[in-house]
């Protein structure tokens, strides 16, 4: 009886103190208190819904488009490499890309990365091999943010896992960027501040990166492709999305095999419980 | 082992017996999951969560030890050793999304078994210490789920450490320093991430313990029933094995089917992408919010929005912070009083109306708006809503259960399991069609002796 007492007498107290102090003033507030400021990101923020005619690897049979990646590759490397580094992918990795050996090493050796001189024991550079990882443009974070505006540039390895959207947001930005609506921005009092950039499809609007993508044929696809903005944009994410998770193709085909195996064990297991149980429970009426 | 007629473990061939005389394993698994354990014969599929924990606990643990080996607990490289694992290690992939969801798995699978234990009264006597036990069971995975998340040393790991250690902050007096004695430091950084690798490491096997505990303390009375009448003769139970290891083996088949589909292809769903962020004490992220199977407790601890004071005077008794702090906990430790605080002698729901009716249209609401509250960002109208959910969520505990459980009249009750499934038990032994008067039953219920009640275990 004691217990039930005490703990009526705590609820009470409880639920009442929550109510009392918490959620009279909350409610008054919410009620009576002064309107929420409008942020500029709520006018101007669209989402994005990512390329026309979605990506080759969408869906649970999606696939990677070979040729894509190779593009996004060039695009990555021609465009984005300038500022993001892509510390979590080696050079090897490019062999999943449909690149042969041969290839892969001339690659590797098209970057410059970060050495040890075998004589001197001074730091020096040297041309890339397959096992290195891909070298970071800025030697540290001070660097990397007085280059920038005091904004350090992402890595890119796994950009497309962590951010909502994944590649329809990396499309999103790079297509995102233009003028606020004079006549909305006036209105509300929005200026882009110096030394950013408006983009719609960026949460706050304002963004440090300048657009990256600015004229159709920026890259000469070795393929033949026409390189539009879109075309560049969505292919650099779909590259993105492969180096973030460069299992995921193989990840979906072992998940079919694994749930088909299961469902058949399943049933045979449904089957056994109701061969065992036959008997026990009476007819339905 | 709990009731006379349980069958006896025979060891039939040579090295059986002589096992048996050495070291009785066998004799044990027979008693405990094998034919020599007589069970309710009328168990639904909710009673399949018990055994589907086990198995989750089982695989977290598996996952776990492998992971341990391509990881390092510094906070310098761990983030790279989660992407080595990921990329370079074979198979690491299926391993930690495996661990990852499987824990998310591991709590779905208890919140069902909790969920059971709260429909069906699992919590009254002669099942109290199950119940506490299983509640310290809870608070352990808890601890080991958060200490867990931290190891990938993501932006949400190291700010959910950060919020989840300030919770200690609030303590009057000497909240700072213990938070600090806890992180090892005046922020989490290496010393903590060290530390919650070790206790992540350690606390499982704590959890296989209790369980062992749990299971234990199961088979003195043996297990309960959707009705909630106890056991009285052998024609209401049937042998653990085959009966219950089968219709166990179709569950986790379905509960592997869905396990699969998340982790070949979803497996970040119920992560958070900030998490892919390497951890960076100079930038916190917009939203922080705990992994989802923590929301409504999350919830509960953002309620308290205004200090406790005595009004007019401006004197602040209890801040905000500790007041949402000591619901947070008190949310759950209060559920180790619920053997006491609900005194009804009928276990079942489906024979209280009035509980019944408070359960599906008072908690289970309540519940799923405090777990989407905790979810969303801490603005109106959310936090409102959740202070209305988390009043009523003590209420319903403390005040609606004790106070349901004195005034309830129940519906009859059927005279035994056997007549509950086969809609008649031995002729004779019912006078009238139908059940009997609950008060009849309500006296040999909670544990005293009726024909039929278990002997312990020797």
């Amino acid at each position: 009886m004691s217990i039930r007492l005490g703990g009526i007498i705590f609820g009470l107290a409880i639920a009442g103190i929550l109510v009392l102090w918490s959620l009279v003033p909350g409610v008054k507030n919410y009620a009576f208190g002064p309107p929420a400021e409008v942020q500029p990101a709520t006018v101007f923020y669209e989402h994005g819904e990512g390329p026309e005619g979605g990506y080759a690897f969408d869906g649970p049979l999606g696939r990677w488009d070979y040729a894509q990646l190779q593009r996004g590759y060039q695009v990555y490397k021609e465009v984005c490499s300038a500022c993001h580094s892509l510390k979590f992918v080696s050079f090897r990795n490019l062999a999943q890309l449909g690149y042969t050996e041969a290839e892969v090493d001339a690659e590797a050796a098209s970057w410059t990365v970060p050495g040890i001189d075998p004589q001197t024991g001074e730091t020096t550079t040297r041309p890339g091999e397959p096992t290195d990882h891909f070298p970071s443009p800025y030697p540290n974070a001070i660097a990397a943010a007085a280059a920038n505006n005091n904004a350090i540039p992402p890595d890119l390895s796994l950009i497309t896992k962590a951010r909502h959207g994944g590649a329809r947001y990396v499309y999103s930005i790079l297509t995102g960027y233009g003028e606020p609506d004079p006549a909305l921005a006036k209105k509300v009092g929005f200026e882009t501040p110096t030394g950013l950039y408006f983009n719609k499809h960026f949460p706050n609007v304002n963004i440090a990166m300048p657009p990256p993508l600015v004229l159709d044929g920026q890259v000469s696809y070795a393929d033949g492709t026409k390189a539009t903005i879109p075309q560049m944009a969505t292919d650099v994410s779909a590259f993105l999305t492969w180096t973030a998770e460069p299992s995921l193709v193989a990840r979906r085909q072992t998940g079919w095999f694994v749930i088909g195996f299961l469902l058949f064990a399943t049933a045979l297991a449904f089957l056994s419980y109701k061969q065992i149980w036959a008997g026990m429970k009476p007819k339905k009426k | 082992m709990s009731f006379a007629w349980a069958k006896h473990y025979e060891p039939k061939t040579p090295l059986t017996k002589w096992l048996d005389e050495k070291l009785p394993l066998p004799r044990l698994v027979y008693n405990a999951v094998g034919a020599g354990y007589p069970v309710p014969r009328n168990l639904n599929y909710m009673w399949n969560f018990g055994v589907l924990a086990g198995f989750f606990l089982v695989v977290q643990i598996v996952t776990g030890v492998v992971l341990a080996m391509h990881y390092a607990a510094n906070s310098q490289v761990a983030f790279a050793t989660v992407e080595h694992l990921m990329r370079d290690v074979n198979w690491g992939w299926a391993l930690r999304y495996a661990h990852a969801n499987g824990a998310s798995f591991f709590f779905i699978v208890v919140y069902l078994h909790i969920f059971r234990g709260l429909f069906y009264s699992s919590y009254k006597a002669p099942r109290e210490m199950i119940w506490l036990l299983g509640v310290v069971i809870f608070l352990l995975m808890m601890a080991t789920a958060f200490m867990g998340y931290v190891l990938p040393w993501g932006q949400m790991s190291y700010w959910g450490a950060q919020v989840i250690t300030g919770l200690f902050s609030a303590i009057p007096l000497v909240g700072e320093p213990i938070q600090h004695w806890i992180l090892g430091g005046f922020a989490p950084d290496n010393a903590a991430l060290n530390r919650f690798f070790s206790l992540h490491f350690l606390l499982p096997f704590v959890i296989a313990g209790v369980v062992i505990l749990h299971i234990w303390a199961l088979h003195i009375p043996g297990s309960s029933n959707p009705t909630g009448v106890e056991v009285k003769s052998e024609s209401d139970t049937v042998p653990f094995h085959p009966y219950y290891t089968a219709k166990d083996g179709f569950g986790l088949g379905v509960a592997l089917i869905f396990f699969a589909t998340m982790v070949f292809f979803l497996p970040n769903y119920l992560g958070h992408p900030d998490n892919y962020i390497e951890a960076n004490p100079l930038s916190t992220p917009a939203h922080i919010v705990p992994e989802w199977y923590f929301w409504p407790f999350y919830a509960i601890l953002r309620a308290f929005t205004g200090d406790l004071t005595i009004p007019f005077t401006g004197i602040t008794l209890i801040p905000a912070k500790l007041l949402g702090v000591i619901a947070m906990f008190g949310s759950i430790l209060l559920w180790f009083f619920l053997p006491w605080l609900d005194k009804s002698p009928v276990r079942s729901g489906h024979y209280r109306p009035l509980f019944n009716k408070f359960f599906w249209f008072g908690l289970i609401p309540t519940m799923a708006v405090l777990f989407y509250c905790g979810g969303a960002p801490a603005e109106e109208p959310y936090v409102m809503i959740s202070q209305v959910a988390t009043a009523y969520y003590f209420l319903h505990f403390l005040v609606i259960l004790p106070i349901v459980s004195q005034i309830e009249v129940p519906k009859p009750l059927p005279f035994s399991i056997t007549e509950a499934v086969l809609g008649t038990d031995k002729p004779g032994s019912t006078s009238g069609a139908g059940g009997i008067a609950p008060e009849t039953v309500v006296g040999d219920l909670p544990g005293s002796t009726p024909e039929g009640t278990p002997q312990p275990a020797e």
